[in-house]
């Protein structure tokens, strides 16, 4: 061992320390995604290159060949389905970054607990957690955007508006899952009840596949609470013109406001609970 | 005049109807070093949180630096260098990589966090290990890097909660050395330890610690003399024998404990007291005399043994 010598107390600039935390621990997130870029590259660029070949132009075939079609309002296949696979993949990519991340940090390996012996208060921390999930998720919709954007499935004047708006559900969803993950003390395979009983259910009947007015009336509001048919709404709004009453746009986005409001103070409770216990 | 870093008042942490610290008073000066000492459950751990400025007291008056840590947590966290007792440690993350994420916390500039890194893994002796991930180091190793990443942002105060716990017998008197150089820079060193020599090393002075509350306070030396005799005479009897034998060894000395291994003989002089019992006709299995050491002051205070 070396000698170490310093004058205690004059290095740290106390009033820089306290502010911009969040930054701080997303770079710490990023940090550690950068250890799986090939995974998150490959997912990213496989996902929707699967999606498109086999659901948009094999399944868009039959659809469109036994023409299907007019139900979906003149509009290809591939086209229709096209937002509501953006959303579903933001909506994916964010949920990695919330849930055993946070599970590390609390219960696994307990880093949080290191992180918040800083000047990085409970909130900054959580926040850097979410702007790491939200930047996962901006590369992921960026990505799948610009595949569906090569594939003909969206107009590029509209790829921006639609992974914003993809991004906005996305964030909504993390906020949910977080909460949930940040009051768990352990996994007990919750994320995989989330995945079969949760996820499964909103992506095969909040109407990725078909219009949800096709279903029977007593299914139709599995659609209606899933954050994936609001955002895959707005997304056919943008792409094909579909066109939905003013008031009904405005739900849409209110749904996601409240679920981001209500999942964000159920997070930050939960973050300044556990690390100060 | 000496400058008070950390005062406590009163000091409590309940959880429901358990108070984990029980309205302790303690102060600390700069530059001191200072033990809390106690066995599993004593309330140690949990002083260490409130006074990382983390855990929010319950009662009680706490101030370190000069402020409140439930107002002011992150202001008075930018100072302190926290030694967690699991290290925490990132084990996906590189050593030097650990290090340099965690002064990040601070607001330090990369720039000056590359030469501190480098200056740290060289005080930590980890240079060969600087890109090896955690999950790479042995346990030993692993404790010096977090003993190191707790100096990242040149802490006014240093906390370590069971410092050398996991480390071989060189690397604790490596570590005890360099402790107490930093402290000669001006460092102020809290630390909790299970090791009797190591805080009679480290320590100014002590508390000791137990069900939450604070038993005795003092240099190492003054709670011997306090609690404790010059020399301690260990017999053994045999583990039948031991009980039943006490009361004729505590003739020969000030006061006797029965372990469940030995006997314990506190006197003045242990030799003496020792030849003393052998004319006395009673014939331990072995005997050893030995100093006094915090160990016995902890019986004495408890009852227990601090490995208890």
């Amino acid at each position: 061992m070396s000698d170490l010598k310093f004058v205690p107390g004059q290095v740290v600039d106390v009033r820089r320390a306290v502010r911009g935390g969040s930054w701080r621990v997303a770079e710490y997130r990023l940090r550690g995604m950068a250890k799986w870029w090939t995974s998150i590259v490959a997912f990213g660029l496989g996902n929707p290159v699967l999606y498109l070949i086999s659901i948009g132009i094999g399944i868009g075939g039959l659809v469109n060949k036994a023409q299907g079609g007019h139900l979906l309002g003149g509009v290809p296949y591939l086209q229709f389905v096209a937002p509501a696979l953006l959303a579903s993949a933001a909506i994916q990519g964010v949920m990695d970054e919330v849930t055993f991340p946070i599970m590390e940090g609390f219960s696994w390996e307990k880093t949080f607990y290191a992180i918040h012996s800083t000047s990085v208060n409970a909130t900054q921390l959580a926040n850097g957690v979410m702007l790491a999930a939200f930047i996962r998720g901006a590369w992921t919709v960026l990505m799948y955007g610009g595949i569906l954007v090569l594939f003909g499935a969206i107009p590029v004047a509209s790829l921006l508006p639609l992974a914003a708006e993809s991004l906005l559900a996305g964030s909504a969803w993390a906020s949910a899952i977080a909460a949930v993950s940040a009051n768990l003390k352990n996994d007990d395979g919750i994320f995989a009840i989330i995945g079969r009983f949760v996820i499964a259910p909103m992506f095969l009947f909040s109407g990725t596949f078909y219009p949800i007015d096709l279903m029977p009336i007593y299914l139709r509001w599995i659609g209606w609470i899933s954050p994936l048919w609001h955002a895959t709404q707005l997304g056919r709004d943008l792409t094909i013109k579909q066109v939905e009453p003013v008031w009904l746009i405005l739900t849409h986005y209110v749904y996601f406001v409240v679920m981001l409001a209500v999942g964000l103070a159920i997070v930050y409770r939960a973050f300044i609970r556990r690390l100060s216990e | 005049m000496t400058e008070i870093v950390l005062s406590a008042k009163n000091l409590t942490k309940r959880y429901g109807d358990f108070a984990a610290v029980d309205g302790i008073d303690f102060e600390v000066t700069r530059g001191e070093s200072f033990g809390i000492l106690g066995p599993n459950g004593a309330g140690k751990s949990t002083t260490m949180k409130m006074i990382s400025a983390v855990s929010k007291r319950t009662g009680g008056d706490l101030k370190i630096l000069g402020k409140d840590p439930n107002l002011k947590g992150p202001e008075i966290r930018a100072h302190l260098g926290v030694v967690p007792q699991k290290d925490l440690l990132d084990r996906e993350l590189k050593a030097w990589e650990n290090l340099f994420v965690y002064g990040r916390y601070f607001g330090l500039p990369r720039k000056w966090l590359k030469n501190k890194v480098e200056e740290l893994l060289a005080f930590a002796q980890l240079e060969d290990k600087r890109n090896s991930k955690v999950e790479e180091m042995s346990g030993g190793m692993q404790r010096r890097l977090a003993i190191a990443r707790g100096l990242v942002n040149e802490p006014e105060i240093l906390l370590l909660d069971e410092p050398t716990t996991g480390l071989d017998p060189q690397a604790r008197h490596v570590l005890w050395d360099r402790l107490f150089r930093l402290r000669e820079n001006g460092v102020t060193i809290i630390l909790t330890t299970h090791y009797m020599d190591e805080a009679e090393q480290l320590c100014d002075r002590i508390v000791v610690m137990d069900a939450g509350k604070i038993m005795a306070e003092g240099s190492p030396a003054e709670l011997i003399k306090r609690y404790a005799s010059k020399e301690v005479l260990e017999l053994r009897f045999g583990t039948d024998r031991n009980e039943q034998t006490a009361p004729e060894v505590a003739k020969h000395g000030a006061r006797v404990e029965v372990l469940p291994d030995r006997v314990l003989l506190y006197t003045e002089n242990g030799e003496a007291a020792l030849e003393s019992i052998l004319a006395a006709g009673l014939k331990p299995n072995t005997s050893l005399v030995r100093r006094a050491s915090l160990e016995d002051v902890f019986l004495r205070l408890t009852g227990r043994s601090l490995a208890d």
